[in-house]
Parts: C-alpha cells; sequence; structure tokens
C-alpha cells in the first residue's frame, strides 16, 4: 500500500487539543490524515456527507487535549462514549491487526476504553491500570527523556534503535501509571514478558530516576505501553511535538536531522504499508 | 383516574449519593498538597487530608433496584477498580 493511499482517522470531541500536530504529522508523511469528530463515526447529528465508518481508516489516533474537561476521570467520558457506540468496531479494527496510537489524552482514553493494557483480549470491560493524578500534584510541562525498552513487539517503535533516548516532552497532570497494588510487581513481570511496555521516563545516562526526570511517580517509570501484538501503543509525552528538529529545546546546539518524535509516525508508516 | 394512579402507584424518585474515595495505599498528592497549604494557613493538629469525590444522582425507580443500576453506573463510568473504592447510599 503507498503513503497517499493511507487513510489516518484523527479522533475528536470537545476539549482535543492537539488534533492539529497530529494530523500535520501523518500529513507531512505523505498519508491522508482526517480530523474526524466522534459523532461523525456514531453518526449522531450529522449529516449522511459528514458520516463516516472507522473501517475505512488504517490507522486510528487519539490526540492529546482535555476531552470532556477531563471530568470524573482524565479520558473517562471519552471512553464512555466510545465504548458505548463504537465497540464493536474498535475491537474488529484491532483485531484486524491496524494500529492505535493515543498520545496524553489519548492513552488516558486507551486505558480507560480497556484497549490497553489488555492482558486478557483485545478489550476489557473495566480498566486494567489507571493514569493517576502525578506525584507533585501539578502539570507537569517540559521535556522529558525516553528509553525505548521494547524489544521488536511494537509497530510504532521499530524505526527507533534499542534503548535509544529520545526527547520528548510532557504536559499532563494525570500520569501516574497504576495497576492494582496488590499485584503490581507481577503485572509489570507479565508486561515485560509480552514486551508491552514501550518507553521509559531516564536520567540523560539512562537511569530509571526518580523525580524530575520521571515527571509522575509512574509504576517502574513507565511512559507508554501496547498490546500483546504492539498494534495498540499508548504514551503520555507528545511525539508529535518533536516532529521537527526546530522544535527541540536545544535545537540550536544539536546536530541537524529530524526530531525524536518523527520516527513514531514513520515505524506505524512502514507497518501500515509493508502490510496491504 | 385516581384509581388508576393508586392501583399503578406513583412514579417514584431516588436520590443516591455515590462516594468514590481512593482506596488505602494508593497515593493522593491532591489531599498531602491541601494539607500542606492547610498547615501554612496556621492550621495545627492535622493528621490527614483526604480528597473524595461525591455524585448526586436523581433517578426513577424503586430504592431495591435504583441501587442496582448505580452499582452499574460506578463499574462502567463513575469508578475505576484500580485505585477507587465505592459506597451508594440511597437518600
Amino acid at each position: 500500500m503507498k503513503a497517499s493511499h493511507v487513510k489516518v482517522c484523527v479522533l475528536r470531541i470537545e476539549g482535543t487539543n492537539c488534533e492539529e500536530e497530529s494530523y500535520l504529522a501523518f500529513k507531512r508523511l505523505g498519508t491522508k490524515p482526517e480530523k474526524v469528530h466522534l459523532k461523525q463515526l456514531t453518526g449522531t447529528d450529522v449529516t449522511p456527507e459528514e458520516k463516516r465508518s472507522l473501517a475505512d481508516y488504517q490507522i486510528l489516533v487519539l490526540p492529546g487535549g482535555f476531552s470532556a474537561g477531563d471530568y470524573v476521570r482524565a479520558g473517562a467520558i471519552f471512553a464512555a462514549r466510545m465504548k458505548s457506540r463504537l465497540a464493536k468496531d474498535l475491537v474488529e479494527f484491532v483485531r484486524a491487526g491496524k494500529p492505535v496510537l493515543g498520545i496524553c489524552n489519548g492513552f488516558q482514553i486507551l486505558v480507560e476504553t480497556g484497549l490497553l493494557p489488555a492482558m486478557s483480549g483485545e478489550m476489557t470491560e473495566i480498566p486494567e491500570a489507571v493514569l493517576g493524578t502525578n506525584d507533585s500534584a501539578r502539570f507537569e510541562c517540559r521535556p522529558t527523556l525516553l528509553r525505548k525498552v521494547n524489544r521488536g513487539s511494537c509497530v510504532f517503535t521499530s524505526r527507533i534503535p534499542p534503548e535509544k533516548i529520545s526527547l520528548i516532552p510532557s504536559a499532563h497532570a494525570e500520569g501516574k501509571l497504576m495497576f492494582p497494588l496488590d499485584r503490581s510487581k507481577q503485572i509489570v513481570k507479565e508486561l515485560e514478558d509480552n514486551d508491552q511496555i514501550v518507553f521509559k521516563y531516564v536520567d540523560p545516562e539512562g537511569n530509571l530516576s526518580g523525580y524530575p526526570w520521571c515527571p509522575n511517580g509512574s509504576t517502574d517509570n513507565i511512559a507508554g505501553i501496547c498490546n500483546r501484538e504492539g498494534n495498540v501503543f499508548g504514551l503520555m509525552p507528545h511525539p508529535e511535538r518533536v516532529f521537527f528538529r526546530f522544535t527541540h529545546p536545544d535545537w540550536t546546539r544539536s546536530p541537524d536531522g529530524p526530531g525524536d518524535g518523527r520516527a513514531v509516525f514513520e515505524s506505524v508508516l512502514d507497518y501500515v504499508t509493508r502490510k496491504e | 383516574m385516581r384509581f388508576i394512579f393508586s392501583q399503578y402507584g406513583e412514579p417514584e424518585m431516588v436520590v443516591a449519593e455515590v462516594r468514590v474515595e481512593l482506596k488505602k495505599g494508593v497515593a493522593d498528592p491532591e489531599g498531602k498538597n491541601t494539607l500542606k497549604a492547610l498547615e501554612l494557613l496556621g492550621f495545627e493538629g492535622l493528621k490527614d487530608v483526604k480528597t473524595i469525590k461525591v455524585f448526586e444522582i436523581h433517578l426513577d425507580g424503586q430504592s431495591g433496584e435504583a441501587e442496582k443500576r448505580v452499582d452499574e453506573m460506578c463499574r462502567r463510568l463513575l469508578a475505576n477498580p484500580v485505585i477507587h473504592n465505592y459506597s451508594i447510599r440511597i437518600k
């Protein structure tokens, strides 16, 4: 499949605010992205021309923001609305091996929907994890360093060399990934065995360090995870904000080249173009 | 008309109060920060501050059946079982 035939659904509702950058990242790579409102997929309050079907897209992106004002819990309302009308379509999309990317609020939505970590089946009825309030109880907004720990399952990081440290900015107040406390260690072990952990927050030497290197107190410094098959990926930091080198904070002092986030989009495009 | 109404009963309205709180052992940074701020304001002898979310749900139905429905609401949206305990009180 040619890149120009790849249709990307950048899904939004009220309060989503990173759809433009996500859209432009895919546009720059020559694909056909489209900003789609959830109502266009569920077919509520839209004209026939505005109606869309999830099955027509090759990639689904849940961009960052504060969907539905982060009411109840971050991502919970978006997740409930998706689940109520789109559960079947979503499961079919994931089962077909099509990639789903959730950035920041999108990650929170994937976890609340049960699409991540999805340790039993494609989509669990009840969330198996949560992105809770940062240990600092503040909105943490700054560059963070991520080490790729995935051994090859995740289709969004194939272009990133193992152990490479990427600079990808974070901007969230609820990014602390947690599992049920009594089974947390065992779940992390299982995630490791399944190769579901993708990025960890590190210091410049690549060590797992505490605050401020880890902005939120996340379990085992985990910044991003994928499902067992590696086609559903969620992370708190924003790769779309460092698509170009000139949006890196140190760009005048570093060599030319693409931004660190670009590889995420290129990797998934590799996967989709090779697949069909 | 009166007869018909009394035969089927007036539609009942129930008010359910849902308390969603963090499980024991889950960090509550918001509570801790509030505690710190209260101490800075000069309040002494504070042991702990916890943040708890309360939803008041007005719904049709009898209290027993309403409680079951509210429980389902908690499971599907209001609480995340990973970190939350919830309790329901029918008022």
